[in-house]
């Protein structure tokens, strides 16, 4: 069965983040002066070909944890969203 | 004969050239390695120079860390031999768990060009060995994520092990502890933000980084013949 998963890679917590920080100075200017918390991170989408949806998300945490985040400074979140969208909508390419 | 130093290239390495023009005006041999390698031979020392390998897809470092060539420079480092990451370089090595911590964006979102005074604050590195503690050197700076981090148990050991090599004097980045480059517990492999190299010709406005070049290839006679035993 074929997956689409979504990883969203983020800073840890503690870890300062320079982009984040920078939106959020910008924001007041444009009147949205009650936005903060802002953090900047990654969402990537694959696909994978897996037996279950346990089998898929296993597979998809190693990918976030050995290649897509690094650990020191990031965590990842593994969102598995199910079947591959036919007109590649999900950004999974169909 | 002389010193042979290995400069390893990864796609979208940029300053392999000037890494081997600076070893070799200190009377050294020195030849590139292409990424794609599996072994390395006959060689004394190695550098992986500055740039952006594998275009920094991802993260700096993140890719190039599964070069081939990074498990044959893995295990030259085990056996002792000197290996030194410059600014992508550095970024190389800590990816692959060969150096601790991680490079993040300057403070700021600047990317950096210019020249900076940096202080030796350890000699007992194989790039600081020949230098003076507490020496002022001016190097170039170049990069976007130069901005060393680490949890706090890391940063302590590093101060502990006396593994800061290089701090910056006014620091530019937002580096952690103002660290411009530190070196493993061995003391053979060390990484740093500034180019060495870029700082090696009257030609070019200083020659500070030739005292650090100076220091490696001391450092890869002295060392225990690593070439033979990392095949």
């Amino acid at each position: 069965m074929k997956f689409s998963v979504l990883v969203e890679v983020r800073l840890h917590p503690g870890i300062a983040d320079p982009q984040g920080a920078t939106i959020e100075r910008a924001l007041p200017a444009l009147g949205f002066s009650e936005v903060a918390g802002v953090r900047v991170g990654k969402a990537i989408r694959f696909v994978i070909d897996a037996a279950d949806e346990p089998a898929a998300r296993a597979e998809a945490e190693d990918v976030a944890q050995r290649l897509l985040a690094n650990p020191v400074i990031e965590e990842t979140a593994v969102t598995v969203l199910g079947p591959p969208s036919v007109d590649g909508s999900d950004g999974a390419g169909g | 004969m002389s010193t042979r130093v290995g400069v390893v290239v990864f796609p979208g390495s940029n300053c392999e050239h000037d890494v081997v023009r600076a070893l070799q005006g200190l009377g050294a041999g020195a030849e590139l390695v292409w990424h794609d390698r599996r072994r390395l031979e006959r060689l004394d020392a190695l550098v992986l120079p500055g740039g952006f390998a594998h275009g920094d897809y991802l993260r700096p470092g993140a890719l190039a860390r599964f070069s081939p060539v990074m498990d044959a420079v893995a295990r030259f480092a085990a056996d002792g031999g000197p290996v030194v990451g410059i600014c992508n370089g550095f970024q190389v090595l800590t990816e692959a768990g060969l150096l601790p911590g991680a490079l993040q964006k300057n403070a700021g979102l600047r990317f950096l060009c210019t020249v900076v005074p940096v202080v030796v604050s350890s000699t007992r590195s194989a790039l600081t060995g020949h230098l003076e503690l507490g020496s002022v050197l001016e190097l170039p700076i170049n990069h976007f994520e130069g901005n060393y981090t680490g949890d706090e148990a890391t940063l302590a050991q590093l101060r502990a092990e006396d593994r800061v090599v290089l701090r910056y004097a006014v620091n530019p980045n937002g580096s952690a502890d103002d660290i411009a480059g530190i070196c493993n517990e061995a003391g053979n492999v060390v990484g740093l933000m500034p180019h060495p190299e870029r700082a090696c010709d009257p030609l070019t406005g200083r020659t500070d980084g030739q005292g650090l070049l100076r220091s490696l290839l001391s450092a890869a006679v002295a060392a225990p013949s690593p070439a033979l035993g990392g095949g």
